[in-house]
């Protein structure tokens, strides 16, 4: 923003923090990050450690850009806050590999690949490069947050149903029939349209019926 | 390691086919493709960008590798892929208008396009040769743009079509994507 006006006493921190978590949920109301919310919630625990790294480096980036915001020209502002973030996730990637190696083999490149994450870029573009560093942490952690909690609902209906068990520990008996496909790539995109569709219909029962609202922007 | 070429080609574009198995570039997949035509030409910029970062990013591992800097790659990998997405840029927009605005914000974002990244680092990682990793970004630029083409496709159908509101939008193309990727299981086992 070329003038900057001084921030207005608006939403406090604690605002910022919760709009994240539903009002504003990157998953399930903005449809951003699909990629990695797809490919690696195919069981919980999976899911549950891509959402915490995620949000480390959402917190962390979001810290660091609103810290620099003033120091960076407007032209190059978007190779900045890239490699800001690639810094981070380079952080992360090697401290995962130190905790354990078997969650980041079963990541795999989808840790690396938080870098072209939309939602890291779109909070910094959108929020931290505009926001005190309180705020824009608070920002980061909500999104985070609801970034996280969206995977793992997506990672826990998909275990269920793929392989009868939650956290790897088995839900049903033996005699309990898997459902394949949600362990496949396709039971992503189903899964996710189902917790779309639930949203959507929550929604719809706490509006006040408009008469016949625009329909939702197609993505 | 030393895969034949056309086994690379065709695991990368129908196989291990990077929109619908492997869940890269699922936001152009999702935002561009409402029109074929459109759809196209976006493959075409994207396996573009994926040339040109795949064979930057073979010198580029190697050059690492030999100072002995193997922590910054993922760095240089993303540098490199914003230039050349500013390359494309440059040139769509002096060549023609007309689709510069069609693809609108989506051809900054393909800077984003997790599919062009997850290349560069897969090839990386199965230890490509130079030729391979030019096999290997043509199959998944291939791929890529067929996804998108089939989608758009289906999508100009789905227009005309009556569905309920509640399933209008996101959560009906996410459906379809389920279908189209369930067809494409059809793939396992062809190539390597």
């Amino acid at each position: 923003m070329s003038a900057r006006l001084p921030v207005a006493p608006g939403p406090s921190p604690t605002d910022e923090f919760l709009k994240g978590l539903w009002r504003e949920n990157p998953v399930f109301v903005q449809v951003l990050g699909m990629c990695p919310v797809l490919a690696v919630s195919n069981t919980a625990r999976n899911a549950l450690a891509m959402g915490l790294a995620t949000l480390f480096v959402l917190v962390a980036s979001n810290a660091t850009i609103s810290m620099i915001r003033k120091l960076v020209p407007k032209p190059v502002r978007i190779a900045t806050y890239i490699l800001v973030i690639a810094s981070f996730v380079t952080i992360v990637d090697y401290a995962i590999q130190a905790i354990s190696l078997e969650l980041h083999k079963a990541l795999g490149a989808f840790i690396s690949l938080i870098v072209v994450n939309c939602i890291i870029l779109g909070r910094a573009e959108a929020f931290a490069s505009k926001h005190g560093v309180v705020a824009s942490v608070a920002d980061g952690l909500g999104m985070g947050l609801g970034f996280a909690l969206a995977l793992s609902c997506l990672g826990a209906v998909r275990e269920i149903l793929g392989s009868g068990s939650l956290f790897g520990v088995a839900l049903f008996g033996p005699g309990f029939q898997e459902w394949v496909v949600m362990i496949l790539p396709s039971g992503g995109f189903f899964t996710l349209a189902g917790w779309l569709l639930v949203f959507a219909a929550l929604k719809r029962r706490r509006a006040p019926r408009p008469n016949r609202g625009p329909v939702e922007n197609a993505a | 390691m030393n895969e034949s070429l056309p086994s690379i080609f065709l695991g990368a574009s129908l196989v291990n086919n990077f929109v619908l198995a492997y869940f890269l570039g699922i936001c152009p997949f999702l935002g561009v493709s409402s029109k074929i035509a459109t759809a196209s030409r976006m493959g075409g910029a994207v396996t573009f960008v994926m040339l040109i970062s795949s064979m930057s990013a073979f010198g580029i591992q190697k050059l690492l590798v030999a100072i002995g800097a193997p922590y910054l790659t993922l760095i240089s990998f993303i540098a490199v892929i914003a230039s050349a997405v500013q390359l494309v840029e440059m040139f769509v927009k002096k060549t023609s208008p007309a689709l510069f605005r069609a693809l609108g914000i989506f051809l900054p974002l393909i800077t984003t396009n997790c599919a062009i990244l997850a290349l560069a680092l897969f090839q990386t990682n199965k230890g490509y040769g130079f030729l391979q990793s030019i096999v290997y970004a043509l199959g998944g630029g291939a791929g890529f743009t067929l996804a998108l083409v089939l989608m758009a496709g289906l999508r100009e159908r789905l227009e005309l079509a009556e569905v309920p509101d509640l399933v209008r939008g996101t959560a009906l193309a996410l459906l379809v994507a389920g279908i189209l990727s369930i067809a494409f299981m059809g793939f396992a086992g062809l190539g390597a």
